[in-house]
């Protein structure tokens, strides 16, 4: 059994480039108050990404990474990851360029991250692969959304 | 001093073609060395947008863009055919076809197989007009990331595996008026579906072949002389 609320994608510059509702029953919400949701969240993401106290220091060997380039990613702060409350659970996946995939669920919800796997496989799929897409742009994408049905719809 | 040696080594000469260090151009390669090769499906379609990009620049209209695509496939269909040809194990069918109904078996069987390891899914003969041949993909590979915004509806991105068709017409010697990609899934649902492909392949795909009348002129001489 699968619930999943909703998802949202959050460009990298804070807007909200794609919102879908899987559930019904769900409160209606103005599209402004969408735009204010997802712009409320990038920012709380940003600073919560700036408070871990210390950041890691790169401890890397200089004679074992030598070959290898610096990853500029590995050793960052990752910001909010999962916020929780009695009624629901958002999940938050940042992709390496800076895309961020919010997604809301039952609390219970077991194995997210393989569901958010799934998400961005479509996304890379059926956006990135879209020669009709403009990055940081809104999401307008039919076979996204067929794939986004397929794959929630079939498991719930 | 270094600069302009620099440039005369890695200009390599002739310009245009460039040599590898190793002096092995494409041209000294086997032909049957990439016979079995596969290509990454992600690295062709990250490909397709951007040619997809390039045919979009300054262009006027969607049959401007299909045409471009069109352009795209042509040469490719043209080499297509030599070396499908060459590639084929029975020296007797490495003939190049000279009716009709060979050459589409050709391209539907061969030339589909090359380039989408399938067959293609079915080949008709207009009832309207003699010339006219249809070709259908339930699902070109060439789509299959492919969502259309609303106001280019009508344009169907596969213009680049109608060149190619094209290509091996031409190719081979038939003339074409015209080779075009049309979509027809939501026909076929309207119309209560003569394959019933409508729901099941949304994308479904019509390649209308129009040969040009004297090639049914010879076609019909040929037939005569043969039957």
């Amino acid at each position: 059994m699968l619930v999943v609320f909703a998802l949202f994608i959050i460009s990298k510059a804070g807007g909200l480039i794609y919102n879908r509702e899987f559930h019904t029953g769900l409160s209606k919400l103005s599209s402004n108050d969408y735009l204010m949701l997802a712009g409320s969240f990038h920012g709380m993401h940003a600073i919560t990404k700036q408070l871990c106290p210390a950041p890691p220091t790169p401890n890397v060997q200089p004679a074992s990474a030598a070959g290898l380039a610096p990853s500029p990613f590995s050793s960052r702060p990752t910001g909010i990851e999962v916020l929780e409350s009695s009624h629901f659970r958002a999940q938050c996946f940042q992709t390496l360029t800076g895309t961020k995939f919010l997604l809301f669920t039952e609390p219970q919800q077991p194995n997210i991250d393989s569901i958010m796997r799934k998400i961005y496989d479509l996304y890379a799929d059926f956006v990135m692969k879209n020669p009709f897409y403009t990055v940081e742009m809104p999401i307008r994408c039919e076979k996204f959304d067929r794939g986004l049905d397929g794959f929630v719809k079939v498991r719930s | 001093m270094t600069t302009p040696t620099q440039s005369s080594s890695s200009g390599g000469g002739a310009p245009g073609l460039r040599y590898p260090s190793n002096k092995k151009t494409i041209y000294d390669r086997n032909l049957n060395r990439s016979k079995n090769a596969e290509l990454s499906r992600a690295a062709f379609a990250y490909l397709f947008v951007e040619m997809i990009s390039y045919a979009q620049k300054n262009v006027r209209n969607l049959v401007d863009l299909e045409k471009r695509l069109n352009e795209q496939g042509h040469p490719l269909g043209l080499r297509l055919l030599d070396l499908l040809l060459s590639r084929t194990s029975n020296p007797l069918s490495s003939i190049r076809p000279t009716r009709i109904l060979p050459l589409l078996q050709f391209i539907a069987q061969t030339l589909w197989r090359h380039l989408f390891g399938r067959p293609a899914d079915a080949l008709e003969r207009s009832e309207s007009d003699a010339g006219q041949y249809m070709l259908y993909d339930n699902e070109p590979l060439v789509n299959q990331y492919i969502s259309l915004p609303r106001e280019m509806s009508q344009l169907n991105c596969a213009a680049f595996v109608a060149g190619i068709v094209e290509g091996v017409c031409d190719g081979a010697g038939f003339a074409t008026e015209s080779v075009t990609a049309h979509s027809v899934g939501e026909q076929q649902a309207e119309g209560g579906g003569t394959g019933g492909g409508g729901g099941m392949w949304p994308g479904k795909t019509v390649f209308l072949i129009q040969f040009k009348p004297e090639v049914l002129e010879r076609e019909e001489i040929l037939g005569r002389g043969g039957g």
